[in-house]
């Protein structure tokens, strides 16, 4: 496995941010992970850690930071080999998104745009495994990495002042889902009927940085059903462990 | 329970904060002046974390159902007990059917109103903070009931403190942030050598400043953000962000303010001027 260089600086006076090489590889986030887990193994409190990316914001909560004291413990945890019993189980989730043109706003645009039937956009949407490099910006939402370079579109000209709860969208090198009503510009393609985030759990969202995202598609029929299950809340994801 | 016979501009439930959440894109919350909450706090002999009314501008009419000891702290909104005036930072008792109610902004721009034991809402992963879609509101109801421990009497070791305002003056203190080295020359003139105003966007999340500093075209990617980070976008904005802001940014972080300096800019309301020093 291979290791790369880190830049510890301090952010704030409760916080420190270790930075990777700034580029999107997977390799990077495995190794950001892999430094995780060493550190949340010696169990320190008080720290919340954010991962985006190439980057971990560590957070200390309890008061004030030694910077050079803390620097040093990042140094060596990054070098430590992996600590294999701490290691978080990452999961490949399948994820249903209805893609019928009443969510799908723009699928038929967006199709001919990218010279695609809609058929072929589906199919390109949900042959893949989308990697989580990050969860920001509003609860729940994951920046997923991976999207075929034949489903780039640009975001929409003007954004709209709001897009539905679940609705799944192409914008750059990226694709999501909005966990909630927002304002947006991405292109919409479908909606997802799972909650990507419930407040009513001990882990509002299901999905962790570093996990899988593959899309599958589903009926109207089923989108009812499923949003009837949220609304009980007795949804149920289908999960597969990736060996990390 | 506390009734809320009118709900003010923009009146909701904090206490110190949502921590552990983060990582699932959940902002911290809490007080935005977490100093004028603890002084209140303090007073009335509570937990550091007893969650409080965070009173926004204009103030909400409140009837108060059972006997209890409040303190009011941070902004002064001319506060009214059954139409007479009281003070901040005051131990005040309450008796059964009292109504609290505010007048005109004096000075600052959020009030807090501590209740003896705290306010004693349904906790949502960790913290009685108001943030939607955490909770389900996003600020109190007209009519909506807010419980409490009646307390019938209570004796203050200290009853009332005077402290000089801590929000008083425009300079607001701050570290260099990530990508402060990307700004050139210019730009640090623009950012340090005259005052910035606060601009009509701003709220819980975050403060836009009104004047354009020279833009840029430094591109990243997304990383963590905390409360108190100045975000510059390519056009030259500097936005900084608050207790509710986003917990990861795509916008160069160019400085950071410390917890008091964000106490200070939260007393900041739109066309006050705020004058930035690099520590």
């Amino acid at each position: 496995m291979k290791s790369y260089p880190i830049h510890i600086e301090p952010f704030g006076k409760s916080a420190v941010l270790v930075a990777w090489p700034n580029q999107v590889e997977e390799s990077i986030l495995q190794d950001i992970l892999e430094f995780a887990n060493n550190f949340r193994a010696l169990k320190l409190e008080g720290w919340e850690l954010v991962i985006a990316y190439n980057s971990i914001t560590m957070i200390q909560n309890d008061g004030i930071l030694d910077f050079g004291e803390i620097k040093e413990l990042i140094l060596e945890c990054h070098s430590k080999p992996k600590a294999e019993n701490q290691k978080k189980e990452r999961y490949l989730w399948r994820i249903p998104v209805c893609y019928e043109r009443e969510f799908g706003i723009d699928i038929d645009e967006v199709a001919e745009t990218l010279n695609l039937s809609p058929e072929q956009l589906i199919d390109q949407h949900t042959s893949q495994q989308y990697i989580v490099y990050g969860i920001g910006f509003l609860p729940g939402f994951m920046y997923l990495g991976g999207l075929p370079s034949s489903l780039e579109i640009p975001r929409r000209a003007e954004p709209r002042l709001n897009v539905s709860k679940g609705s799944v969208g192409l914008a750059g090198k990226q694709t999501g889902i909005y966990p909630q009503d927002s304002p947006g510009g991405w292109n919409i393609i479908g909606n997802c009927p799972i909650p990507l985030f419930d407040s009513s759990r001990e882990t509002p969202c299901f999905v962790s940085v570093g996990d899988k995202v593959q899309f599958y598609e589903i009926s109207k029929a089923e989108y009812d059903l499923r949003i009837i299950e949220a609304e009980v809340g007795i949804y149920k994801l289908e999960k597969l462990t990736i060996d990390a | 329970m506390l009734k809320v016979l009118k709900s003010g501009f923009f009146t909701t439930i904090q206490d110190l904060g949502r921590f552990g959440y983060r990582d699932n894109g959940v902002p911290v919350s809490g007080a935005m002046d977490k100093f004028a909450v603890k002084k209140g706090n303090q007073l009335l002999e509570n937990q550091a974390n007893a969650a409080v009314l965070e009173i926004t501008m204009t103030g909400p009419t409140l009837q108060f159902e059972a006997p209890t000891y409040i303190c009011l702290s941070g902004a002064d909104i001319s506060p009214l007990l059954n139409q007479e005036p009281v003070q901040n930072y005051q131990v005040v008792k309450v008796s059964k059917g009292d109504t609290l109610s505010f007048g005109r902004l004096n000075c600052g721009f959020r009030c807090y109103l501590a209740i003896k034991g705290g306010f004693k809402t349904p906790e949502v992963l960790g913290s009685r903070s108001l943030y939607v879609p955490v909770t389900k509101n996003k600020c109190l109801q007209k009519e909506e009931e807010i419980a409490y421990e009646e307390t019938t009497s209570f004796i203050p070791a200290i009853s009332e403190i005077k402290i000089p305002d801590h929000f008083d003056g425009s300079e607001i203190e701050v570290q260099r942030g990530p990508e402060f080295s990307m700004l050139s020359d210019s730009q640090l003139a623009a950012i340090f050598s005259k005052p910035f105003t606060v601009s009509e966007k701003n709220n819980r999340m975050a403060y836009q400043l009104s004047e354009l500093i020279p833009g840029h075209t430094h591109s990243m990617l997304t990383s963590g953000t905390l409360p108190g980070t100045v975000q510059l976008t390519p056009a030259g904005r500097m936005i900084i962000l608050m207790k509710d802001g986003q917990t990861t940014g795509g916008y160069p972080r160019i400085l950071q303010l410390s917890e008091e300096a964000i106490c200070k800019l939260a007393q900041k309301k739109f066309g006050d001027e705020i004058m930035l020093k690099l520590l």
